[in-house]
């Protein structure tokens, strides 16, 4: 059976195992780029603690389909051998791990490229949604960046996402 | 004809997650929105043209020139923020 390339779950996950079943099957693979992104406890990273909690949401389907097509386009693009992308939803903490893209290639500048791609994509067209739960008790939903728009129209893609 | 509307987020906290609303047949994405906008305070507020949004035809982005089909499942919902 082939793994699935996206997963989208609540639990966990382990870069470790990813990377080591990503490599083990493919003795052509000479690069391995792996993205791990985090909650942060703070909602501006140069500012003060103020997220104690953080919740997920996805839109089940879409985001799978919307990651695969990412990961087609990835193909085309750069030398790559496979991808694997797993992003957690729900609810989650401070220190968490929130996503991971993982990227096999003969050489290392697809696989870093590719990496940079995927993520850069995964930000500005996958749908999910980020919710900030403050030390009051309040929450907010995060705000799209237009720094993540420029950052996939690097690529020659156009985002629309934020503005 | 009908469609399935589907609301995330800030959206889905204001809307509700789904609803299936009847429109003219060959609808375009746009003016499910005007309809939609007409329906109710809610509806004006969550969905007004001032605000960003992003919108989804069958699970697919689409911007509000697309025409709808019967059946369709739209989905309007904000930007984007995951990663």
């Amino acid at each position: 059976m082939v793994p699935p390339r996206v997963r989208i779950q609540h639990e966990d996950f382990d870069a470790g195992r990813e990377i080591a079943a990503l490599r083990e099957s493919d003795a052509a693979v000479g690069a391995v780029a792996a993205f791990i992104g985090t909650v942060r406890d703070r909602s501006i990273g140069a500012g003060p603690a103020d997220t104690v909690r953080m919740e997920l949401e996805h839109y089940p389907g879409m985001t799978e389909r919307a990651i695969e097509s990412m990961i087609d386009a990835a193909q085309q693009r750069f030398e790559i051998r496979a991808a694997r992308v797993i992003h957690r939803v729900g609810a989650l903490a401070p220190q968490d791990q929130i996503v991971l893209v993982v990227v096999t290639s003969a050489h290392r500048s697809d696989a870093f490229s590719a990496c940079q791609f995927l993520m850069d994509y995964l930000k500005t067209q996958a749908p999910f949604w980020k919710k900030e739960h403050r030390p009051d008790g309040s929450a907010e939903w995060v705000d799209a960046r237009v720094t993540d728009d420029a950052a996939l129209e690097r690529w020659g893609l156009k985002s629309g996402n934020a503005a | 004809m009908q469609v399935t509307v589907r609301y995330f987020a800030a959206l889905r906290e204001a809307l509700g997650s789904q609803e299936v609303v009847p429109l003219a047949t060959g609808a375009t994405l746009g003016a499910l929105r005007d309809q939609l906008i007409a329906a109710s305070p809610r509806h004006a507020d969550a969905l007004r043209r001032e605000r960003a949004l992003r919108c989804a035809v069958n699970q697919v982005l689409a911007d509000e020139s697309v025409q709808l089909e019967d059946g369709a499942e739209v989905a309007f919902f904000p930007p984007v923020t995951g990663g």
